[in-house]
């Protein structure tokens, strides 16, 4: 797939997330828009996966830790067949399958049940390390949120990661700044980031997480790396695509009303046209 | 003298059973490898034993993912720990998605004894009871733990065994058979029953023997599998019987005793006596004397059913 392909695909994703939160008046659009590019490159060009068969093997494996970005998620099964477009519509609505965060047992494609902050990563290792022993090839990708560094299982993970050299695994941050309270490091700082996972013993590659170039580059150095996990500091923009959402903290948990949904497709219909 | 062992010692043996049978288990645990008796089991198999380091959040996600990609992981630690300390990580990431680990907690209960209140879980099977998806087991003494552990490995879900220190008297031999929902009945009496697991069941047996030379007729029943409850031979001890004495080494609130008063509440409401921690912490102190200290004796039990009978007749 091409680089400008993954673009279309990006902006696809922010589409139908702005459209089933509006139908949902509920969930989480900043961090999922923030990770739009990350899900597309990891499912349309990084990943090894079969939508026809979600329980393959084989397959490599995806866990969001940042569970509450369910939505960026769901919009990357359905856009790659794993259920119909249609499901989106029923996102975090009763008898319906897309929980508000991701549930394993109900939804195909998603590999972990997620969505309390800080567990991704410590499952992550496990299918891991399950992968060394039964001599298999897949990979295991893990999304946290920055504001998540905060939980102290993550730190205990990635020591374990490091100790059991699972170079199969590869985390990925969604470095926004934004977390529910505010910015992060009005929060709870969690820099720098770059030095901490260095000293976690970690290969540490750190990307603009909207360049889809820059991504695939730094995928394939993971991929590269053994003997050690790696791990991308992706600099994003929490609610990127959407103007008056970009660097807003009150986005994190805010559905859009039908009027700002209206105009957020809006500038997304336009910025899909600039990408021909 | 009976033969004595502590249901850790048994679990220790039984996984040797399983790393023999079944290559897809594994074994975790948090830096208590020793005390856990997982150290045998990793010594055999090193490639499928992992030591997280006293890190029991990462030690029960991990078990989790292990879990999700095939594996059946046996993670260790102390009971207070695990279900302490990592109460969410059993609640979201292994009972939510009704996921294939195998919770092995030992060092239960006052029997700790001298590390003390602290270290003494007497609260882990009420919140292991409560959340769904998860089964709760508390054997009885080695053969039962033995049969617990293969049984839990033979079932696909995620499973709570609850284990302790002390060595307890060898109860049962091969012949016995343990089933995951089902209670024992290894004494059939008239007067009032005595429901039990862990180690109160030996006490309950001597307690049986005692009041016999008082002319009451002890019903006893090992409860094993606190859940999935053994409902039925439950409410037909009690209708038997019409007074139930409850018995276990935890806390008299969420346990046991409590999962039987909620059945026989619904279903044959029966005069019950609670034997168990009194809602308080335990402390240091010698095994023994400890368990002395709290009531937890055969004594204790006989005072409990001269308690329950004259509720029974009054």
């Amino acid at each position: 797939m091409t680089n400008i392909a993954l673009k279309r695909i990006a902006n696809t994703l922010r589409q139908d997330i702005i459209s089933m939160l509006v139908t949902s008046k509920s969930g989480h659009p900043g961090g999922s828009l923030s990770a739009a590019e990350i899900l597309a490159t990891l499912f349309f060009r990084e990943m090894r996966v079969n939508p026809k068969d979600p329980q393959w093997v084989e397959r490599d494996r995806f866990v969001l830790s940042k569970g509450h970005a369910a939505p960026v998620l769901y919009a990357a099964l359905a856009e790659k067949g794993y259920f119909p477009k249609e499901e989106l519509q029923g996102l975090r609505q009763t008898g319906r399958m897309l929980q508000g965060h991701p549930d394993m047992r109900k939804t195909p494609g998603v590999d972990m049940s997620t969505g309390s902050l800080g567990q991704g990563l410590s499952a992550a290792n496990g299918m891991a390390l399950a992968a060394k022993l039964d001599g298999k090839d897949y990979q295991v990708y893990a999304l946290l949120g920055d504001g998540e560094m905060a939980e102290g299982q993550v730190w205990e993970a990635a020591m374990a990661s490091a100790h059991y050299k699972l170079d199969n695994v590869t985390a990925v941050i969604d470095y926004n700044g934004l977390q529910i309270d505010g910015t992060t490091d009005s929060v709870m700082s969690s820099a720098p980031l770059t030095e901490k996972w260095r000293a976690f013993c970690w290969n540490v590659i750190e990307v603009d997480g909207h360049d889809v170039d820059a991504l695939i580059k730094a995928f394939a150095e993971a991929r590269q790396v053994k003997g050690k996990p790696s791990i991308i500091i992706a600099k994003t923009v929490k609610g990127k695509g959407v103007s008056f959402m970009e660097n807003q903290a009150g986005w994190h948990g805010n559905a859009p009303s039908v009027e700002q949904g209206e105009q957020a497709l809006k500038e997304l219909r336009e910025e899909a046209l600039t990408l021909g | 003298m009976v033969d004595k062992i502590a249901t850790r010692d048994a679990y220790g043996k039984a996984l040797l059973i399983l790393g023999a049978e079944n290559p897809n288990v594994v074994v975790l645990d948090a830096d208590l490898s020793k005390s856990t008796k997982t150290a045998d089991f990793g010594k055999k198999y090193p490639d499928r034993f992992f030591n997280m380091g006293i890190a029991e959040a990462n030690l029960l996600g991990t078990a989790a993912g292990l879990a999700a990609a095939g594996k059946i992981p046996f993670a260790s630690t102390f009971a207070i720990f695990a279900v302490g300390r990592a109460f969410e990580q059993i609640r979201n990431s292994i009972a939510y998605p009704k996921l294939n680990v195998k919770i092995a907690a030992t060092h239960s209960g006052i029997t700790v004894g001298e590390d003390g209140g602290s270290h003494q879980a007497i609260e882990d099977v009420a919140i292991m009871r409560a959340v769904p998806n998860m089964v709760v087991l508390v054997p009885a003494d080695g053969e039962e733990t033995r049969q617990v552990i293969l049984a839990a490995a033979k079932y696909d879900g995620p499973v709570y065994i609850r284990m302790g220190r002390l060595a307890v008297p060898l109860l049962f031999g091969e012949d016995y058979h343990f089933e995951i929902g089902k209670a024992n009945v290894l004494k059939e009496g008239t007067d009032v029953a005595i429901m039990a697991n862990g180690l109160m069941v030996s006490m309950a047996m001597e307690a049986a023997v005692e009041l016999a030379t008082e002319g009451i007729s002890v019903s006893v029943v090992n409860v094993a599998s606190v859940k999935p409850l053994d409902v039925e031979t439950i409410v037909r001890i009690a209708k038997q019987t019409k007074a139930v004495v409850t018995a276990e080494e935890h806390n008299i609130i969420g346990g046991l005793g409590s999962a039987i008063a909620e059945v026989l509440g619904e279903k044959q409401p029966t005069p019950m006596v609670r034997v168990g921690l009194k809602d308080t912490f335990g402390e240091s102190g010698r095994p023994q004397e400890l368990l002395e200290k709290f009531g937890l004796t055969k004594a204790g039990l006989v005072k409990a059913v001269h308690e329950v009978l004259a509720k029974k007749l009054g």
